[in-house]
Order: structure tokens, then sequence, then C-alpha cells
């Protein structure tokens, strides 16, 4: 068991350190030179110059990758060309209302997959089965801004149940805060329920005919009890998969949502700073959401060996 | 009184006849044998009595157990019968549990559901009933995984939980089918133990005559859904009234004719197998002792000649298959040398074997699994050809497919089919015309005929014996079988633990085998012969 997650941890080690290669790489081959965007245009090349040494951006290549990399471990980010403030208290202030939003929306989207995926593996080919995978097979086609609007419209501004967009901060009371992340945690959740119900639906119609499931019947086990007992943690493999690798395409959805609902998240901040070439920000930003998704990832490999004693080898 | 009682019982899936009329009884006690080919309906007749069959399944008929009519029983009824009083073995022992589950979880489970004891209670028994399978505490805590044990302890696992509560019924569903000689008499042992000890009724099914013979009181034959022949199974087998009896009797032990002996020490040997061993790496105990390799294959010497066939018998595990992997260069030896007609094989480039592997092919024992299902016979059968030297026309490659086809006793008009169209013996058929395309000296068969019905394999075995005659094709027939051994080999080499621990005439070893494995092998193989002689004793 050590050995798996040792090395499991060692790889995830590794593909952080790559990435944090490629996007340093690519913030360098990008056009652009942030001196000279933040002087503006009128600046003589001899002022570019002065400042471009006390950014250190004429060091060696690998000195300032190092000292990038050493800066991120010490959660000194640098500071933002346009709002001239570490970026790191922008990340703080953003990340509490992205982390949050991120997190319900997983949590929905698993509470309302894996039900609907039961309930359709159990009834295969009969009506509720057809009618649950065609509101998936919707769920999956229909953007999730487009479900974000209609939310606005029936929940906000017919129901007037809570508030259409924006974010009063957690300072206004944690009910209050969670009120405006509801639809859109709910607007992300939903194409990602799509998806991980289908995917539920089939890896739990494979293990039902597996011969472990025809034994567990000879037992005497009525058939939800095989379902629930047998099946579902069997089935439980090909969906963690797919929740870990959904998780980048929730964090790619927040930037998206983020903008419908005003929220004043980490999406909407790699937004406004690609549109403002503030490459500071959006290299620390890319980092944090890479770092994010090694992380699940590496979550998901751990719940494996969880689920699946085989990967835990002989005690 | 019957403990079951089926009668005149018929079983539609969708539109077609599964069973048609069948009659079968099992009292206390009473072990009866149902018989008969793949799709002649014996699981369909497990399933229904356990009312596990598939959806679109009509059943008519009445199937009454223990008093009660399980045809009408609701679902809530039959939960509580299956497992309690009706207990099930199935044939496939590795998948048979679930994998993510202890064995103790597993056995329990049952024992919980049905007495609602505690889980403590429920473990106790659990532990009891593992003890009794052959699964002692000390090497099989109930904290083990299935993937943790062997397929023969797998099947002790399976058995532990249908006979954990002391049911009224067991039915087995080609229980050993999957295992070795030896892991099958012991099983068989104690599924006899078993039943002797608690009054079980037992249903046994197989396709193997011997098996059912040596175990079962009476014996049911069905054929395409219908009951052919029912009645004491030694009077059923001596005098064999229908014709079907006497068919499935005859295949089972039939031996094909090959009227050429081979001599013995007529010619150079084809195939020279010096000193070869196997080792395998092996998952370190610590971290500071270098891991201690596992051989696979140890110090192995043998030959070949042409046109002569050889057997190489053994358990599962003993490292028969590796050896012929090595044969065949799919992999490489660790110790010592093969030639092939004189020239090593061992440590040659991919390119240089190409002549070697013209000359050398190979028949797999699933005719299901060795054939990709998205392409034709056509290019299925052609696969070797790309080993001989010169590029053929399209004319000709054609025309050696159909000759091919034709020497196993299919059209040529099969060329443009795919593999799903053809019957497993078919299949079979398909991969020795693959085997024989390029007129090879040896084929290596690794158990051609174990998945096969007896009487397709009685014409698979004819069908090698016809080739070995007519081409001089030389064979190593791989199986644990020895019933192929004595059907098809010249000489039989006896593999334990992965030494060759014997060698011989076929008559000479297995009548007379000297070394304690091969003993054990003979003692433990089931035999028609002796198995309806001993009936009769019985039965009088």
């Amino acid at each position: 068991m050590t050995a798996y997650l040792l090395k499991r941890l060692t790889i995830a080690a590794l593909t952080l350190v790559l990435a944090s290669m490629v996007v340093f790489a690519v913030m360098e081959i990008l056009p652009g030179d942030p001196a000279r965007l933040m002087l503006g245009l009128n600046a003589s090349a001899d002022q570019v110059e002065v400042l471009r040494n006390q950014m250190g951006l004429n060091a060696p290549l690998l000195l300032r990758y190092l000292h990038w990399v050493a800066g991120l471990l010490s959660l000194d980010f640098g500071r933002s060309y346009t709002y001239s403030v570490p970026v790191i208290d922008l990340v703080r202030e953003r990340i509490a209302v992205s982390l949050p939003l991120a997190l319900i929306a997983l949590a929905l989207s698993t509470i309302i997959a894996i039900p609907v995926g039961v309930f359709s593996a159990s009834r295969q080919g009969r009506a509720g089965d057809t009618l649950a995978m065609g509101a998936a097979q919707l769920g999956v086609a229909v953007p999730n801004f487009w479900f974000a609007l209609m939310l606005i419209y029936l929940f906000a501004v017919w129901l007037r149940l809570v508030p259409a967009g924006g974010f009063p901060g957690w300072s206004a009371g944690i009910w209050t805060a969670l009120k405006s992340l509801i639809l859109p945690a709910v607007a992300l959740a939903l194409p990602q329920a799509a998806i991980l119900a289908r995917v539920a639906r089939s890896a739990l119609i494979e293990v039902l005919n597996e011969d472990y499931i025809r034994t567990a019947r000879a037992k005497g086990l009525p058939y939800r009890a095989v379902l629930w007992r047998h099946a579902l943690r069997n089935a439980m493999i090909p969906v963690l998969t797919i929740l870990g690798l959904q998780f980048a395409f929730l964090l790619a959805g927040t930037i998206i949502i983020e903008n419908v609902f005003y929220l004043p998240g980490l999406g909407r901040l790699i937004f406004q700073a690609i549109t403002q070439r503030d490459l500071i920000v959006v290299e620390s930003i890319v980092m944090l959401l890479v770092a994010a998704v090694i992380l699940i990832n590496l979550l998901v490999d751990f719940s494996y060996a969880i689920v699946d004693p085989r990967l835990r080898g002989r005690q | 009184m019957s403990l079951l009682e089926i009668e005149n019982l018929s079983l539609t899936i969708g539109a077609t006849p599964i069973l048609k009329g069948v009659e079968l009884t099992i009292a206390p006690g009473e072990v009866v044998g149902l018989v008969g080919e793949s799709g002649s309906g014996k699981s369909m007749t497990a399933l229904t009595i356990m009312q596990l069959l598939p959806h679109l399944a009509r059943t008519e008929g009445r199937v009454i157990f223990d008093g009660i009519d399980i045809l009408k029983a609701t679902e809530d009824q039959m939960c509580a019968l299956r497992g309690d009083d009706i207990g099930m073995v199935f044939q496939e022992p590795m998948t048979a549990l679930n994998p993510v589950k202890t064995i103790g979880e597993q056995v329990a489970e049952g024992i919980r559901w049905h007495t609602k004891a505690g889980r403590a209670e429920a473990e106790e028994r659990a532990r009891k009933i593992l003890d009794r399978v052959g699964l002692p505490e000390a090497k099989f805590p109930l904290s083990r995984y299935p993937h943790e044990l062997s397929g023969g302890q797998r099947q002790r696992v399976v058995i532990a939980i249908a006979c954990a509560l002391k049911p009224k019924l067991l039915i087995a569903d080609e229980p050993t089918t999957a295992l070795d000689v030896v892991l099958q008499a012991q099983i068989l042992d104690l599924l006899r133990d078993l039943v002797r000890e608690n009054r079980m009724g037992l249903l046994l099914i197989s396709h193997d005559l011997a098996v059912v013979t040596e175990m079962a009181d009476r014996l049911t034959i069905l054929r395409h859904g219908e009951v052919t022949e029912a009645g004491d199974t030694a009077r059923t087998l001596s005098e064999q009234q229908h014709p079907y009896t006497r068919e499935l009797a005859l295949a089972s032990m039939h031996v094909p004719a090959r009227p050429k002996k081979h001599l013995a020490g007529s010619a150079k040997p084809l195939l020279e197998v010096d000193g070869v061993g196997r080792d395998y790496p092996s998952r370190r105990a610590s971290l500071f002792r270098p891991a201690q390799p596992i051989r696979a294959v140890d110090d192995v010497s043998l030959t070949i000649e042409p046109a002569q066939s050889v057997a190489l018998v053994g358990r599962s595990g003993c490292g028969k298959s590796t050896l012929a992997r090595m044969i065949l260069a799919l992999d490489k030896p660790t110790a010592g040398t093969i030639r092939f007609r004189g020239e090593a094989i061992t440590g040659k480039p991919e390119q240089a074997l190409k002549p070697a592997r013209r000359d050398m092919q190979v028949v797999f024992q699933d005719p299901y699994g060795s054939f990709d299902p998205r392409q034709k016979v056509e290019k299925l059968v052609a696969e070797p050809l790309h080993l001989l030297e010169k590029q053929l026309a399209k004319a000709e490659r054609r025309e050696m497919i159909a000759h091919a086809l034709d020497e196993v006793g299919l059209g040529p008009r099969d060329m443009g089919k795919y593999p799903h169209e053809f019957s497993g013996g078919q299949r079979q058929r398909l991969s020795i015309a693959r085997a024989i395309i390029t007129r090879p000296k040896l084929v290596v068969a690794d158990e051609p005929v174990s998945a096969l019905d007896v009487s397709i394999r009685a014409q698979i075995l004819d069908l090698f014996a016809e080739l070995n005659q007519k081409l001089g094709i030389a064979y190593l027939f791989i199986t644990h079988d020895l019933t192929v051994a004595r059907a098809m080999a010249d000489e039989v080499l006896v593999m334990h633990e992965g030494k060759i621990v014997e060698r011989g005439k076929t008559g000479d070893v297995l009548d007379h085998p000297r070394s304690e494995a091969a003993q054990a092998l003979v003692a433990a193989a089931p035999d028609l012969h002796r198995a309806i002689a001993r009936k009769m004793q019985e039965q009088g």
C-alpha cells in the first residue's frame, strides 16, 4: 500500500515540476514586454531597460525560472502590474469565492449523478432509463451558461429566492454568502452530473453482468442489496477516474460562470488579467489551477487504493 | 418424497425455445448428474431452479422444491430460499468472487442475511465453514481478498458460500471445468463429503461424462433442451439404450486412428531443448534483501523428432505454458538453448527467426479469444503467410487459404465470414487452418480441445491425427487432460514445479507412472471405463 501511495505521490510531484516548466516557457514565448507594458507607450528605451533590470527580466532563463519557483513555494507570487498589489493578496481574496464554488459544484454533481446512474442501470432499457439518459444527453449538450441564464430567470427574477449575481462577501454572513453561490454551483454541476451519470450507468451495467453478481444473488440477497453492496463499489473505479478528469473542466467552467454571475472569483480574475496582459497574475493563477488539478487526481489515485484491494498488494 | 421435482418444464427466451418438457427429480442425499453439450440447456435448468433467469425468459410446467412451487414463488420467497435452502456453485472460480470484498465478508454476508445473526456470530460461522472446505485460519484468515487465492482455493470459498447454511439442495454447474485434474479430484471429494454429511441433494452439471459417472447416483442426459435418457448411472451407461448416450460415451473415449506409427530414433531431432530455464523476478520482501527470482522452468531438456507427437502434461502453474512460449520464441529463456532443425533460436533477432517461425505454428486453447472479431476469415487464416520467402500473388494467396480451409474440413465460401459466424469447434478448425497454412514441421497446441464439447473434441482430435499422418506434422500438446495425451501422443513428458519429472512412451507413463507427480495426475484423472466399472459394482 505505502509503495503504491509513494509512487503516486512521486508521479504527482514530477507532473507539477513539468507543468511549472511548461507554464514558465509559455509565458516567456508570449509576445509583450511586461516592463514596456507597465511604463506605457511613451516611455523611452532607457527607462524600459532600467525597469527590466529592476524586475530581473535580464537575468538568465534558468535563474529566472528558479527565482519564480522559489517565489511560488514561499507564496510570493510577485506584484500585479495592473493592480499594483501582491498577487497573493488578489488570489487570497478570490479563492474564498472560487474554492467553495468548485467544491459545492463537485459535491452536487456527484450527489446527482450516482443515484441517477444507479436508477438508470437498474432499469436498463425501460422507460425510466430512457428518460433519465435523455435528460443526461440534454445536460451534456446544453452549455452551462445557458443553464445559468435559465436558473437566474427562474429563481432570481421570477421566484426571487436568491440574488441574480454578485457576491456580498463572507463577512455578510455564511447563509447570505452561500445563497449567492447556489445558482452558479448548480449551473456548473449540471453538465458535469450529466456526464458522470452516463459513466456511472455504463460502469454499473458492465459490473452487473459479472459472475460475482450472480454469486451474490445466489446467496439470497435481493437485487437492490446486490446493486448497492456489490456492484456500486466495483463501478466506482471508472466513476472516480472521470470525476478527477472533470475537475479540470469544472475549473475552466468557473471562468464563464463567474462572469455570468458577476462573482469576484479566480475565474474572473484570470479573465481580466488576460485581457490586460497582466502576465504575472495569469502565470500565478494558471499554476495554482494546475496544482489543484494534480492534487485532485492524486486524491483520486489514493481513493482507488481504498476501493480496490488489488492495488494495495499483498499484506 | 423428492426434494426437487421438475415436471414438464419448458423455457423460452424471447422467441427461442431453450427447454422442452424437461423432467427431473432429486431426493435428499442423492447426487443427480445433468449431462449435455454446450447449448443443451443444462445451465438454464439450474438457473430456472434458482429463478435467476435472464429477462424475457418464460417458463411453463412445474418445479416443486420442498413443497414450494418455484415457478409461482414471489421474489421475496426466492430470496429466502436462495443461499439458505438452495446453494449454487459456478464454473469460473476466478470471477465468481467480488474482488473488492474479503472472503470473510462474502461468506458471512449470506449467513447474516438469512439468520439475522450479528457480525461476530456470522464471522464465527464463516470461519467454521471455511475450515470445513479446507481453508484453515492460519493460512486463510477472513481478511484475505480473492486475488490472493488460487483458482482451486477460490472455488472452495464459493463452495463455502453455497454450503454455509447447510442447504437441502446444492446445484454445482461445471464446478471443476476450469481446474486441473488434481484440483478437480479434490473439489469433487469435498462435494461428495458435504453431501454425505448434510444429506444434501446435489445436482451436478457437467459436460464431462467421466466426472458425472464417478459422482452421480442417477443421470439425466439433455440434448437441445430435451431429456434423451434418464436413469441409474450404471445401467444407463452400461446399456446405452439411447443412441445419443452411446454417441457421448464413444466420443468421450475416442482415440483417433493413426495407422502410421512414429518410430522413435528414426531421424535426427526436429526440436532440441537443452537445459532451458526461465526465472521471473519476484516482489522483494524487504528493501535490503534482493528479491529471490521465481523459477518457472528449471533445467528442462527434451527432443521432438519429425512427425512425432509429444504430450507435455502437468498441473496448472507447473510451467508448461512458459516452456511452450520459449519454444515458440515468444519468451526468452534465462538459461539453456533451444535448437530447431539444428539451429539455435535462442538469442536471435526477430528477423533471423522468420524461417523458424514459418515452420513452427501454434494453436491456442480458446477458440473465442484468439481471433480478431473484426477481421474476415480470409485475413485471419492468411496471417502467417508474411513469413514466406516470396510475396504471393493475390490469386495464389486465395488458393492457399482455400486449400488450408479444405484440409480442416471447411469450405472456400467460409473465407468471407467473420469469426462470430462459426461455432466453437469450427473456430478451432480455423485456428488449425491458420497454423498449417505455411506447412509447418511443428505445431504447438496449448490445451487445444479443453474448451470443446466431447463430440467436437473427438472430431478435432481426428483432424490433428489426420494432419499428422498426411503432412507429417510433429506436435507438442500442452495439456492437463490425460485423455488427450492418451489419444494423441507417442510420448508423454510429465512436468512438475518447472522440472520434467518423467518421460516415456504414452502407455508406459500413463499405465505405470513412476514419479509422484505422474501418479497423482493419473490417480486424479477421471476415466470413463473405470468409473462405469466402479458404478456397476456399487449399483449392482
